[in-house]
């Protein structure tokens, strides 16, 4: 079974096709195989090598360099906590750790779930502490909203964020992040 | 500062101005309309005339680095938008484009236009979910209404934009990194010459530029370089987005003239230290840049004004650390930035950053010794200056600053044996930034 199907290859070279260079589509390919399987895996970075005619060694090279492309399993709900300066002199640090607390010392919940993530600046400071769920904002976070968002999470509804429409699960933000149109409203 | 000039946050407070139907209410479009009856080169001579100069960080002069563009190389021409935001305490791009997304777009086509480039593209930071929603929808909606696509603004200009996201990674911000990462590779810089304007984006000659910058350039050719010249300093023309956070009452973006006092946007705009606290330190353009002290606070925020007083204006993002603030505690939260985001291309930046968050991580932790001090002093000048790009600069800038100005909070941290404050907010990353970086060393081992 290939990781992108017909339908997904198509769409694969869909976003091939706006670039002047094929292998400036690395990024937005490797969040496609994300969208699929969850985080990207062996088979994924082998089939974007193939389409970009590149090694998987290069394609390797990339998803190794950037924290959004997940080499291993990730929560339904990613939960971004920024603990840099300006959110941690208003409590950033200590969200994180309630953060932790909540889903477990893992970083995620067992069930694959939530993942929790100490994050940097997320340039929203005007808003500290700020965290994510599948890069949506909630601002001025307290303890308590946090803990009621962990709830909501494991619930598989989450509030609406500080601005715009409310976050899609992993799977389907990855899909957003590969260019595929935000159709959220 | 109430009725201070607001040109690119000037639609914020209008409902509907992110829509192409509000934008066009209130003059959108009107400089690009303009535009295209000139001559580019008269465009890059206005913006020249203006002064503006990047406010992504560099301040280098836009209309200079828009004529370094070759002519007739036979090659295409790129536009970039550097809208991968993530400097520490920089929140103005973000905001620009959630509120404003139509004023970017005709930012972009307008220096497109100036500099003959037919295909642009937003490199739009990846945990920038809305920013991009936002900006998506604008594309679609300038597309259908020919301000992009062909024949922009009934001319006979072709001008396409993609939007590109990023996928997690600060140093991408860098222009160079900018460009690898647009090209599918990992976001390390490039060395220079040959700069991006002769050999850019698939070795083209090709134009980079914050969001800011492009945002101010409609209001640039609507209103004219005399309009511009007349609000900021000589040498710092034009108005900046100031983004105030950590110890403020009223953390936000605001907009005034360049030169404006550092204790008028701290105190008068964000409300200064809760509780009628403090300042202890601040930093003028995010954590790249030095720290400075309350004395200075007197300082005009402009490129010049703020580079004489010892630090760089950077983005505009003033971080403020109040009294209760453990100085050393932020310098490593920041160092752990840096050790996490190091692209690892250059040895002293890579090394380097990683061994300052151990010892800074013992002396924070109980451990520090005195002999710490001048190796920190030591480290931080063996980066300096010393890699492809400016993260390593921006890197030390923390530690350096920090030893200079508040030697005695780091030596009160060694007599100590760890972080001297109770009660404060903890400021330290929970979890390694580098893979591991945080253990601590024994005190009695040599760093080598």
């Amino acid at each position: 079974m290939p990781v992108l199907d017909d339908d997904l290859r198509r769409t694969a070279e869909e976003i091939v096709a706006r670039y002047p260079s094929p292998r400036s589509a690395m990024l937005p390919l490797l969040y496609l195989v994300q969208s699929v399987q969850g985080h990207v895996t062996r088979e994924g970075m082998q089939e974007i090598a193939g389409i970009l005619d590149v090694t998987t060694a290069e394609v390797e090279a990339v998803v190794t360099f950037y924290t959004m492309l997940k080499r291993r399993p990730t929560g339904k709900w990613v939960l971004s906590v920024c603990t840099n300066v300006s959110c941690a002199v208003v409590g950033g640090r200590r969200l994180y750790e309630r953060a932790r607390e909540a889903v477990g010392e893992d970083h995620g919940t067992a069930d694959g779930q939530i993942s929790i993530e100490e994050v940097e600046c997320l340039g929203a400071c005007d808003a500290a502490p700020v965290v994510q769920v599948n890069y949506c904002n909630y601002d001025r976070v307290t303890e308590e909203q946090l803990l009621g968002l962990v709830e909501k999470l494991r619930a598989d509804d989450p509030p609406p964020p500080a601005r715009g429409p409310a976050p899609r699960d992993h799977a389907a933000t990855s899909r957003i992040l590969a260019g595929l149109g935000d159709d959220r409203g | 500062m109430a009725d201070a000039p607001r040109v690119t946050t000037g639609r914020w407070g209008i409902d509907g101005a992110d829509t192409i139907e509000g934008y066009l209410e209130h003059d959108g479009y009107e400089g690009l309309k303009k535009a295209v009856s000139m001559p580019p080169d008269e465009i890059i001579d206005e913006v020249k005339a203006s002064g503006l100069r990047g406010r992504g960080g560099a301040g280098f002069p836009t209309g200079a680095k828009w004529g370094f563009i070759p002519k007739d190389t036979g090659k295409p021409v790129y536009v970039c938008c550097n809208a991968d935001e993530g400097e520490p305490g920089t929140f103005k791009d973000r905001e620009l484009m959630e509120r404003d997304p139509h004023q970017l777009i005709e930012g972009i086509a307008i220096t497109s236009y100036a500099v003959g480039c037919t295909q642009a593209f937003i490199y739009m930071r990846g945990e920038f979910l809305e920013p991009a929603r936002r900006i998506e929808r604008a594309l679609a909606e300038a597309y259908d209404r020919s301000y992009l696509g062909k024949n922009v603004a009934g001319s006979k200009v072709s001008i396409d934009i993609v939007m590109h996201r990023g996928a997690g990674s600060y140093e991408c911000g860098e222009e160079t990194a900018l460009l690898e990462s647009l090209e599918g590779k990992r976001g390390q810089p490039r060395l220079r010459p040959p700069f991006p304007a002769v050999e850019g984006l698939y070795g083209s000659p090709t134009v980079i530029n914050n969001v800011e910058t492009l945002a101010t350039v409609p209001h640039i050719v609507r209103n004219g370089a005399g309009w511009f010249t007349g609000m900021g300093t000589e040498k710092s023309p034009g108005t900046k987005i100031f983004c105030v956070s950590g110890a403020v009452e009223r953390p936000g973006n605001y907009e005034a003239p360049l030169g404006t006092p550092a204790r008028v946007i701290i105190d008068e705009l964000a409300g200064g230290v809760p509780g009628g606290k403090q300042v202890k330190a601040w930093v003028p353009g995010g954590s790249s840049t030095p720290f400075l002290t309350p004395e200075l606070l007197d300082t005009p925020m402009d490129f010049e004004s703020i580079q004489a007083a010892g630090s760089l204006l950077g983005t505009g993002a003033i971080v403020v650390l109040g009294e209760d603030d453990c100085i050393v505690e932020a310098v490593l939260r920041w160092l752990q930035f840096y050790a996490h985001e190091s692209c690892g291309k250059c040895t002293p930046c890579r090394e380097g950053t990683w061994w300052l968050v151990k010892v800074l991580h013992r002396m924070e932790n109980g451990g520090g010794r005195m002999e710490d001090l001048p190796i920190m002093d030591d480290v931080g000048d063996n980066i300096l200056f010393k890699s492809f790009c400016a993260f390593g600069d921006g890197a030390v800038s923390p530690i350096l600053s920090g030893l200079r100005h508040f030697r005695d909070e780091f030596e009160r941290h060694v007599e100590a044996n760890g972080c001297p404050y109770k009660d404060r907010p903890v400021l330290a990353a929970a979890t390694p930034r580098t893979g591991g970086a945080e253990g601590t060393i024994p005190a009695g081992e040599v760093i080598p």
